[in-house]
């Protein structure tokens, strides 16, 4: 079952052609992913509020619907660490166009990790994992499977990375939460089966592992246009 | 969909034949068919006439008898109404050689003869194509048959959207020695597509592998056949062209960048266990010697036995590329197998995995050393890499490994250089049913199919 919610926001964001990234993580959010906290400062009055709700240091995103591509227009800045520096953020950001809000959000730190969805043409939905951040595309140390995955290919997809290591506690590092890990990639593929009508592609990047958690720390939900 | 009819057809009309010209691809099928094919065959086109001293029938509704298959050859803008006649006259099935639909912009005609079938549940393959090729049964592809090269009866049955891959795998399936049960060409598919040839071919008796050459899935279909694979009691091998992607479309998402239409393609065949992907040519027709010849599958435990130590460290290297294991041989082996080697081999030969017993080597030696790794349990699989030239080695040796690797129950795979001089120490493999590569990269290929095909 879709939430009412969910759908409602899918409706809303079809004028854009995609999702708009505090959109996306409430969506997230509802259907039992691990997001980060976060709110949006829309004035230059919100912005001390949300800072120190969230807790210093933040990240801070801009949000247009303009703007798919955040890291393209220098609209992301991570630790962020002061109501000043913020506030300073939140006047550069104003500038960019479309410029709607600013997301504000607890700063994680972890290994990056992308899960991502696409429909295919041939083959229906599929799921992806690899090595996320925005060198996604230059190493491309990924693994693809057919939706639905069950647990089997979730194992032999992070058996499949190339540096899987890094996520076992490679040279003295601790090693993520595995369990964590499989269980947000099995969530992810029961949401894309959910909604595969309506969806033409996701890239959840990065989502960072720690120890601890497994938390989506980015999300772009791409519509399809003919529906 | 029942397709017997297509593949074992009784009685067939030949649409589009010309009184005029002999060389018409409907008359080379005619004549084919008429002489070598135990089918009675009738001729038709709308004017009539005679074909030599057979008749020509105006229509199909005035053949006497009732049709199986009617392979039509006449232009595009006639088709969609002869195979309403067809349906019309209780035809079975139909080949629509013609092409000038969808692949020349005409999809009005290929929808309408899509709509009148599916009414009717009536099977067609093509248009577009050159059709099957069922060996003792029948022949509709329209090459002359002193140009077509024809591979011996066997259990592959190989099915291709382009019908020039199609006629050259023939061929290489010739040269390899590999068997033929059906060949299909299914140009642009529009009614019996390669989810359909499936489905038949895991339910035909005379089939034990199915091979595709595919370019493209329609929507969703890649899916439904994958699954259908992983169902399918046959091991399944696709080869797929368009792996680059030309004119890359405009994507607005990392992962749709990443995961494209091949990449996506590869890993939904990976991930289907039954289904092999074999990435050319030389894999597609190794991969099908190799099952053809063993319905078994292995872990990739591989014992050498070469008389070169050259040819041996090539055959590691490729297995190691090849993700199978090459494990060293437990002492009481060793021993086992160096003294029973004759006396001269005996304090040269380096008895190992490879076992190299050097180019002093006789037919024994082989025999013996064969014999021994397909006993021992830490080997599921032996490749022989045998070189002709060497003086001690008779052509005699393909037969005597063969019954070794019978008795044993163990695959074994042979690689000999493939030239007419060795043809009888190869046949003494092909005709025993054991695979022979022409090249060791070949020979390792044939043990990987074993390793990725599962057990069935």
């Amino acid at each position: 079952m879709v939430k009412k919610e969910i759908l409602t926001i899918l409706e809303t964001s079809e004028q854009w052609g995609w999702v708009l990234e505090p959109d996306a993580k409430r969506i997230f959010s509802l259907d039992g992913f691990d997001v980060p906290k976060f709110d949006v400062a829309k004035a230059p009055g919100d912005v001390r509020r949300i800072g120190t709700k969230i807790g210093y240091p933040v990240v801070a995103k801009i949000v247009s619907p303009d703007v798919l591509h955040k890291s393209d227009v220098h609209g992301v800045a991570v630790g962020v660490n002061s109501d000043t520096n913020l506030q300073n953020v939140f006047e550069r950001f104003s500038a960019i166009e479309g410029f709607e809000g600013m997301l504000v959000e607890e700063m994680i730190s972890g290994t990056e990790l992308i899960f991502g969805a696409k429909y295919d043409y041939q083959f229906g939905p599929m799921i992806l994992l690899g090595f996320g951040g925005t060198g996604v595309e230059i190493y491309k140390d990924v693994s693809l499977r057919m939706a639905p995955i069950g647990m089997n290919d979730v194992d032999s997809m992070i058996h499949g990375l190339k540096a899987k290591k890094l996520l076992e506690g490679y040279r003295g590092a601790e090693p993520i939460n595995m369990q964590a890990l499989k269980r947000s990639l099995i969530l992810f593929s029961g949401f894309v089966m959910k909604l595969k009508d309506r969806i033409e592609s996701i890239d959840l990047n990065p989502v960072i592992c720690t120890p601890k958690r497994c938390v989506i720390a980015d999300a772009r939900i791409i519509l399809k246009t003919s529906k | 969909m029942r397709l017997q009819a297509l593949f074992k057809p009784k009685t067939i009309a030949v649409i589009g034949v010309s009184t005029t010209n002999d060389r018409h691809p409907a008359n080379v099928i005619y004549y084919k068919i008429h002489h070598r094919y135990p089918v009675e065959i009738f001729a038709v086109n709308p004017h009539g006439g005679s074909l030599k001293d057979d008749p020509v029938f105006p229509i199909i509704s005035d053949i006497p008898r009732q049709i199986d298959l009617a392979v039509i050859a006449a232009r595009a803008d006639y088709v969609p109404e002869i195979l309403e006649d067809c349906i019309k006259s209780d035809v079975q099935s139909a080949i629509v050689v013609s092409g000038g639909f969808a692949e020349a912009g005409r999809l009005d005609l290929q929808s309408r003869m899509v709509a009148t079938a599916r009414e009717a549940r009536f099977p067609f393959i093509g248009p577009n194509c050159l059709g099957i090729y069922v060996p003792n049964h029948v022949d509709t592809f329209f090459l002359p048959a002193e140009r077509m090269v024809k591979p011996d009866t066997g259990n592959v049955a190989l099915i291709s959207q382009s019908g020039g891959i199609l006629v050259d795998q023939m061929i290489k399936f010739t040269e390899e020695g590999v068997g033929l049960s059906k060949a299909v060409s299914i140009g642009n598919k529009a009614c019996i597509n390669e989810l359909d040839l499936l489905n038949f071919l895991a339910r035909d008796g005379e089939t034990k592998v199915i091979a595709f050459y595919v370019e493209g899935f329609g929507k969703d279909e890649g899916r439904e056949f994958v699954l259908a694979a992983q169902k399918c009691p046959k091991p399944v091998i696709v080869l797929k062209s368009g792996k680059s992607s030309g004119g890359q479309r405009a994507v607005s998402s990392h992962t749709a960048s990443i995961a494209g239409d091949y990449q996506s393609f590869s890993a939904a065949l990976a991930q289907h266990d039954g289904v092999v992907e074999a990435l050319n040519e030389l894999e597609l027709v190794s991969f099908c010697e190799s099952l053809s010849s063993y319905q078994t599958s292995i872990d990739g435990n591989i014992g050498i036995v070469t008389g070169s130590g050259g040819h041996g460290a090539l055959a590691v290297d490729a297995c190691s590329a090849q993700g199978l294991s090459v494990p060293e041989l437990g002492e009481a082996t060793k021993k086992e197998i160096k003294d029973h080697l004759s006396d001269s081999v005996k304090t040269i030969a380096s008895i190992r995995n490879p076992a190299d017993l050097t180019g002093s080597a006789i037919d024994d030696d082989f025999v013996w050393t064969v014999r021994t790794l397909c006993t021992i349990p830490e080997i599921d699989c032996v490749i022989a890499l045998l070189l002709p030239y060497l003086p001690g080695i008779t052509m005699d040796l393909g037969a005597r490994l063969s019954s070794v690797s019978k008795q044993t129950g163990k695959p074994l795979i042979a690689y000999v250089p493939h030239v007419d001089k060795y043809r009888m120490l190869i046949e003494g493999f092909e005709l025993n049913g054991i695979p022979v590569s022409p090249s060791i990269e070949g020979a390792v290929l044939m043990a990987t199919a074993l390793r990725r095909s599962k057990p069935w």
